[in-house]
């Protein structure tokens, strides 16, 4: 209990903040849902059968008409008025003109049900029916797995090269002092600027004449050349790591690479991890270029390319696409939010990320 | 937290006025092993960038077909002759431009406002709202294109229903055709955009939990409602990260591909609408094979791009302010 009495003028102030609060969370909250609709969306389509995907009538959620089977044969269940004026689902055993047989799915064993009427004029019952094996055919169909694997190998190879050249280079920038340091520095910079579209004429010449195109290796050497925004990212953190340890180390005797790789690395396992993750999704992502030097080997591609490819032919399949393309979002989106922690970390370690 | 253009700038400054040392033998000990720690970005940039800039420059005066490469001949100009008198480059440059006008303040200030919300003292379960927004940017961007396509179909996605529960036609044949309408199509592009936008909010709420608070509260003492403390303190304070991501953003966008291209290939419809910068350039040299006069087009892409960095860079010094930041 408080002593001192709440003057009017605060508490209108703490009920405008309670307000407010209110306003915002709410606000939030819808433009979540704004965020997460073609998800929902997304999830809701995908379990539909063909025929519910293209009705423009259909509900949001997968439905279709119920069927019972019953004695080896498949029948469909309907809505039927009874005589005490209540609705029954019944399966359809026996359609005759005037009046019918039906069965009640609940309860086969109480025998058939007689009933009056036309049964044409009944109305099909529709049941919660997602379409699991929407899944299990998109799987199949993109070979998810083989695109899968290649987009793996992509990302992982391609992030254990450019991790460990751009923190090679970015520790000759971030340590040792030398002619034209700036320079160069801005000119890495400058590179993060460059539109590839400027270099892609002649090194696909090049690579052509190599036999190179069609492999992933014009992906993955450059790589080991180290990568700008990498290399700024891990300088600005090896700034920070203090020269006594260096110094330390070369009193022992160790030098500038032994330094490097005993005292330096470990230090920056946050920085280094972050690249790494960036990376990874940079990979996981990357379109253009695997487009356009895997081209004639369609066998390898990496997931992106892959779903594109696959939508082109199959675009009167919408359920079949959105079922693959959650496939494909799945495992990157489950990493995330596993890793969601290192990843927040990482922002705020090396500052950016993108 | 000044990122990338804060780096320009200060290799910009030391590059005047440091006397140089005397190089010893310390000094020069030094400079070699820093040379070669960053010799492999120095050879990289060599084979990479630096050399195939130059040979793009000599290609695009080729007639050079991918289909037969033997039969290469000099074009001189014709190349970029043809490049200003085809249709197509111009119709790229303004499909470019206009998108880049439409999304690239929208994006902006959309990335701007989620911070802002993001950072709001009001919010409640602001972790649980910054993943929530964040999430989308890590959707493989095929797939996000893909499902979005759903999203806007005219009958059956959702966005159209939406808007038909408002009462208006938006559902049908007659209705909003997103991908049909070269106006229209840029909004589904936007959607599409404004989906992954989490990468430029992140630093800009880095940005923004970077600003001190005592400059709002002596905002707040001298009477500055959200308004004035958001144009005289949040903004300025904010401006290297809004340069930042404009810098970015502005070059990713002059080479927007994934999006169209998946939606419409190169087929530029509807009314050229998708046929980008990158567009063009990928069906000419790669698609035709048609390498000089892709060459030529990549240059295009490339000075278009350098003119407006340049732009960038030389009014950055009227409206971004690095002086109470760095202390």
């Amino acid at each position: 209990m408080t002593t001192t009495q709440p003057t009017e003028n605060a508490l209108r102030r703490r009920r405008r903040g309670t307000l407010l609060t209110l306003c915002t969370t709410l606000g939030a909250l819808l433009l979540a849902a704004v965020f997460l609709m073609p998800l929902g969306y997304g999830i809701a389509t995908s379990l539909k059968d063909k025929d519910g995907v293209s009705d423009p009538d259909t509900g949001v959620l997968p439905v279709s008409a119920l069927t019972f089977d019953y004695e080896g044969e498949t029948h469909d269940v309907y809505a039927v008025p009874m005589p005490d004026g209540s609705t029954r689902d019944l399966a359809l055993i026996e359609p005759g003109r005037e009046s019918s047989v039906f069965i009640d799915p609940d309860d086969p064993e109480a025998g058939p049900i007689e009933w009056d009427g036309r049964w044409r004029t009944l109305d099909r019952v529709t049941g919660l029916d997602p379409q699991w094996g929407n899944f299990t055919e998109a799987w199949n169909t993109i070979s998810f797995l083989r695109l899968t694997g290649w987009t793996l190998m992509y990302a992982l190879v391609t992030m254990a090269f450019t991790v460990a050249s751009s923190a090679w280079v970015a520790y000759g920038f971030a340590r040792f002092r030398f002619p034209g340091r700036g320079l160069l520095f801005g000119l890495l910079m400058a590179t993060i600027l460059l539109p590839p579209a400027v270099t892609l004429v002649p090194k696909y010449a090049v690579f052509l004449q190599m036999g190179w195109v069609g492999t992933y290796l014009p992906l993955i050497v450059p790589q080991l050349f180290a990568n700008a925004f990498n290399v700024f990212l891990l300088r600005q953190y090896f700034l920070t790591i203090p020269r006594e340890l260096e110094e330390a180390a070369r009193i022992d005797g160790a030098g500038p690479i032994r330094t490097f790789l005993r005292v330096i690395v470990p230090q920056s396992i946050p920085a280094l991890t972050a690249v790494s993750l960036f990376h990874f999704f940079y990979a996981w992502n990357d379109f253009f270029e695997p487009l356009l030097y895997l081209a004639g080997n369609r066998d390898i591609v990496p997931i992106g390319v892959g779903l594109s490819y696959f939508s082109g032919v199959y675009n009167s399949e919408p359920h079949l696409i959105l079922a693959a393309s959650l496939l494909a979002l799945a495992l990157p989106v489950a990493i995330f939010l596993a890793a969601q922690r290192v990843f927040v970390q990482g922002i705020v370690v090396t500052g950016v990320d993108k | 937290m000044s990122g990338l253009t804060d780096a320009v700038l200060t290799a910009r400054r030391r590059r005047g006025g440091r006397p140089t040392r005397p190089a010893g033998p310390m000094q020069r000990r030094e400079a070699r092993w820093g040379y070669f720690f960053i010799s492999p970005w120095i050879l990289g940039f060599l084979l990479f960038s630096a050399v195939p800039i130059g040979a793009s420059l000599v290609f695009s005066t080729l007639d050079f077909q991918l289909t037969d490469p033997g039969a290469t001949t000099f074009a001189g100009t014709s190349n970029w002759e043809r490049a200003l008198a085809d249709p197509d480059t111009w119709t790229s440059l303004a499909a470019t431009f206009r998108f880049t006008v439409l999304f690239l303040p929208l994006s902006m200030v959309v990335a701007l406002a989620l911070a802002l919300l993001l950072n709001s003292k009001h919010l409640r379960a602001t972790a649980f709202f910054r993943l929530l927004f964040y999430a989308p940017s890590m959707i493989p961007l095929v797939a996000g294109v893909l499902i979005w396509q759903q999203v806007l179909n005219p009958q059956t996605g959702w966005v159209n229903r939406l808007i038909g529960l408002t009462g208006v036609h938006a559902t049908g044949t007659d209705g909003i055709r997103w991908f049909d309408n070269p106006i229209l199509v840029l909004f589904a592009f936007s959607f599409i955009g404004l989906w992954g936008i989490g990468k430029s909010m992140v630093v800009n709420l880095a940005g923004l939990q970077g600003i001190p608070t005592e400059l709002y509260e002596a905002a707040e003492i001298d009477g500055a409602g959200w308004w004035r403390r958001l144009r005289s303190v949040t903004l300025p304070l904010l401006s290297p990260i809004i340069f930042f991501n404009l810098v970015i953003d502005s070059v990713a966008i002059l080479q927007y591909f994934v999006v169209p291209w998946v939606l419409f290939g190169a087929t530029g419809r509807p009314d050229g609408a998708s046929r980008f910068l990158l567009v063009n350039f990928y069906q000419q040299a790669f698609v035709f094979g048609d390498m000089g006069y892709g060459a030529a087009l990549a240059w295009i892409i490339f000075i278009v791009v350098a003119a407006l960095t340049g732009v960038l860079f030389g009014t950055s010094r009227y409206w971004v302010h690095y002086g109470t930041e760095r202390s």
